[in-house]
């Protein structure tokens, strides 16, 4: 007996070294992985670094004081950022104003109450739209959204909110606003995408409890699924505001690109991304070059920022529902 | 096996020998772009060792890539200044100019058919945002006859930094004292009115779209797209619609007074038929090559562009140059050694 069991023993493990592992693609997959894993710290690495350095000549002149100068004059070598963070922060607003409830209604349509024959082909057309490159949309703002903004939506809000300061004022039909809106058309697929994928995921458990408690199909809906997946719907709202404060090439085409604070929104406004854009290739002068890095810079502690929120916001709400 | 080995090995010295022979790299300025790219392809058909690869990145792009020494030479819409030569010391630059542009002022007003005279005051005031109706006095007093109506003025600029800009901008500079002291001249002002559009498509999109709108956008564009285009008063005090011809004018007539280097601006040149808001465009070649063979492809091309290459600029829209500055540039090709 004891000698069968010991010829019948298995190998032991410590016999396999790291080089037979290596060899059975174990350990392979291990190093690929963790490679694949360290070049995204080591790209954002980078990119900090290049940034902090290209934009040294400016950050000396400057200082801190640049995040709160409004003029913006290249040929007197005067730079300051607040009218594109101002800008950037603004139409990326309004287009989760916009995105955020129209996205989240389509998600629940389309996950809880279309058939689901039409759910695929609405969800199919929603991912051909999310990859429709951004100067697309930037030719459908020019050739509709701006007469429309000119001719019809800017006179109707001035004439019915025109009190308020923030419909006033000679319409272009290009300006804050018009960016604001195609912005929330260029997001809005990926809050529909990933809200209807967070909403499918809900445990069918959780509808069924509702139901049985006496809910109505909506209150079920709204009160036992929604709830549940709002991790995923606040999330799919995070990740179309880093898009739409990263958007350039739409933006500019409708933006009207004048860095002035002005308090309407249908006045023309200018973003980070839109004047680095603009003036990068044609920027000769070290310090408007520094100054453009530098706004690239300030563009990225932006995004940091609001994403270090988002991560907050999600914990505080997944710490109240849990008390709940 | 070994045969194949040597083979290949051959053949990728062989096609490296060849690209390093022939390949000259250039890099800048994006308005002559189009006549740069049927130069260099002309050229290469000619001779076919000599393939020019051009990189409209813009004059910015161009100066610095120049600078950095990751091209033969550049290409730029504003001669570099001073300070920007200095930081070469490799080799000094030397100024080529090879065509000429003009920027034109573009406008949409409701009503108005006729082509409208602008005095360079008047453009001043426009753009600067002092004059903000159509129907004002001095508008007016450039248009005798003509029924301006009683609307504001939508000003569009470039929103991208651009020669274009720079052109127009040094025109205002230079007949208004205002305009000097508080804006200047360069590739990107800070505007004190108005919208800004990419591009020369995204102004001139902005125009036709923006009832009782005002922008500039270069000759070329315009002509090629059929824009409607003012004249502009020049300092002979005659109304000028910018053309081919005006604008080799304008050259001429600043030829006697430029200076050797050729770093100089054409705007508001004396002459009768002068267009006042041209400009040259250059090729920035440097004074020195260590590669023997491509300093003589240079130097060959430079006089081909001179002299064949000036016949069929006319037909892209761009003014060839005057005779009087061919034959000045035609004594610096000497100065490439």
């Amino acid at each position: 007996m004891a000698a069968s069991a010991t010829v019948s023993a298995p190998r032991a493990p410590e016999g396999r070294t790291f080089f037979t592992r290596l060899r059975a693609g174990e350990e392979t997959a291990y190093l690929f992985c963790l490679l694949t894993a360290c070049s995204i710290l080591l790209v954002t690495a980078y990119l900090i670094f290049q940034l902090w350095i290209q934009s040294s000549v400016a950050r000396r002149q400057f200082g801190l004081g640049f995040l709160w100068t409004t003029i913006w004059d290249p040929n007197l070598g005067h730079f300051g950022a607040l009218p594109f963070i101002y800008g950037t922060l603004v139409t990326s607003l309004l287009a989760l104003i916009i995105a955020a409830p129209l996205g989240l209604g389509a998600a629940i349509y389309l996950s809880e109450m279309a058939p689901p024959k039409w759910s695929n082909v609405f969800t199919f057309l929603i991912e051909l739209l999310a990859a429709v490159p951004s100067v697309i949309y930037g030719l459908l703002a020019i050739f509709t959204l701006v007469p429309l903004v000119r001719s019809v939506i800017g006179p109707a809000l001035e004439h019915t909110f025109g009190f308020l300061p923030l419909f006033k004022g000679p319409i272009y039909g290009v300006g804050v606003l018009t960016a604001g809106m195609i912005l929330a058309i260029m997001t809005f697929p990926y809050i529909i995408s990933i809200s209807r994928e967070s909403l499918m995921s809900v445990p069918r458990e959780q509808r069924e409890a509702a139901l049985a408690l006496g809910a109505t199909k909506w209150e079920a809906t709204w009160d036992a699924v929604v709830p549940f997946a709002r991790l995923g719907i606040l999330g799919s709202i995070f990740l179309s505001l880093a898009r739409a404060l990263g958007e350039t090439m739409a933006v500019t085409m409708v933006i009207g690109n004048d860095p002035k604070i002005r308090a309407s929104l249908l006045a023309p406004g200018y973003t980070i991304a839109s004047v680095i854009a603009n003036e990068f290739t044609e920027a000769t002068e070290d310090i408007h070059l520094a100054s453009l890095v530098l706004l690239g810079l300030v563009l990225f502690l932006i995004t940091i920022i609001l994403n270090a929120g988002a991560r907050l916001l999600i914990l505080a709400t997944t710490k109240a529902g849990m008390k709940k | 096996m070994k045969n194949l080995v040597i083979a290949v090995g051959a053949a990728l010295t062989l096609s490296a020998g060849v690209l390093q022979a022939s390949d000259l790299n250039a890099a800048g300025a994006t308005f002559p772009a189009p006549i740069y790219q049927k130069w260099f392809q002309d050229y290469k058909a000619r001779n076919s060792s000599v393939q020019i690869n051009y990189q409209s990145i813009g004059s910015g792009g161009g100066i610095r890539q120049l600078t950095a020494g990751t091209v033969d030479f550049g290409a730029s819409d504003a001669p570099m200044s001073d300070d920007q030569m200095s930081k070469i010391t490799r080799f000094k630059v030397l100024h080529f100019p090879t065509v000429l542009g003009a920027v034109v002022p573009a406008y949409n007003i409701s009503g108005v058919s006729q082509d409208l005279k602008f005095s360079g005051e008047t453009l001043a005031g426009i753009f600067m945002g002092t004059i903000t109706k159509w129907n004002d006095g001095r508008i007016a007093k450039d248009n005798p006859g003509v029924k301006l109506p009683a609307s504001d003025i939508t000003v569009i600029h470039r929103s991208d930094g651009s020669g274009t800009t720079f052109v127009f901008t040094d025109y205002l500079s230079k007949v208004s004292p205002e305009w000097k002291s508080k804006l200047g001249a360069n590739t990107a002002v800070n505007w004190p009115v108005g919208l800004g559009g990419k591009g020369n498509e995204g102004v001139s999109g902005l125009v036709k779209q923006t009832p009782n709108s005002i922008g500039y956008v270069e000759l070329v564009y315009a002509a090629q797209n059929n824009m409607a285009f003012g004249a502009v008063k020049n300092a002979a005090g005659v109304y000028v619609k910018a053309s081919t011809a005006g604008v080799t004018a304008a050259a001429a007539g600043a030829a006697r007074t430029m200076p050797a280097d050729f770093r100089v601006s054409i705007v508001d040149a004396p002459g009768k038929g002068a267009y006042p808001i041209s400009s040259f465009t250059w090729l920035l070649i440097p004074t020195h090559f260590d590669d023997a063979s491509k300093r003589d492809d240079v130097k060959n091309f430079l006089k081909w562009m001179l002299a064949d290459g000036q016949k069929n600029v006319e037909a892209l829209h761009y003014a060839p140059l005057p005779k009087q500055v061919v034959a000045k540039e035609m004594s610096q090709i000497n100065l490439i050694r």
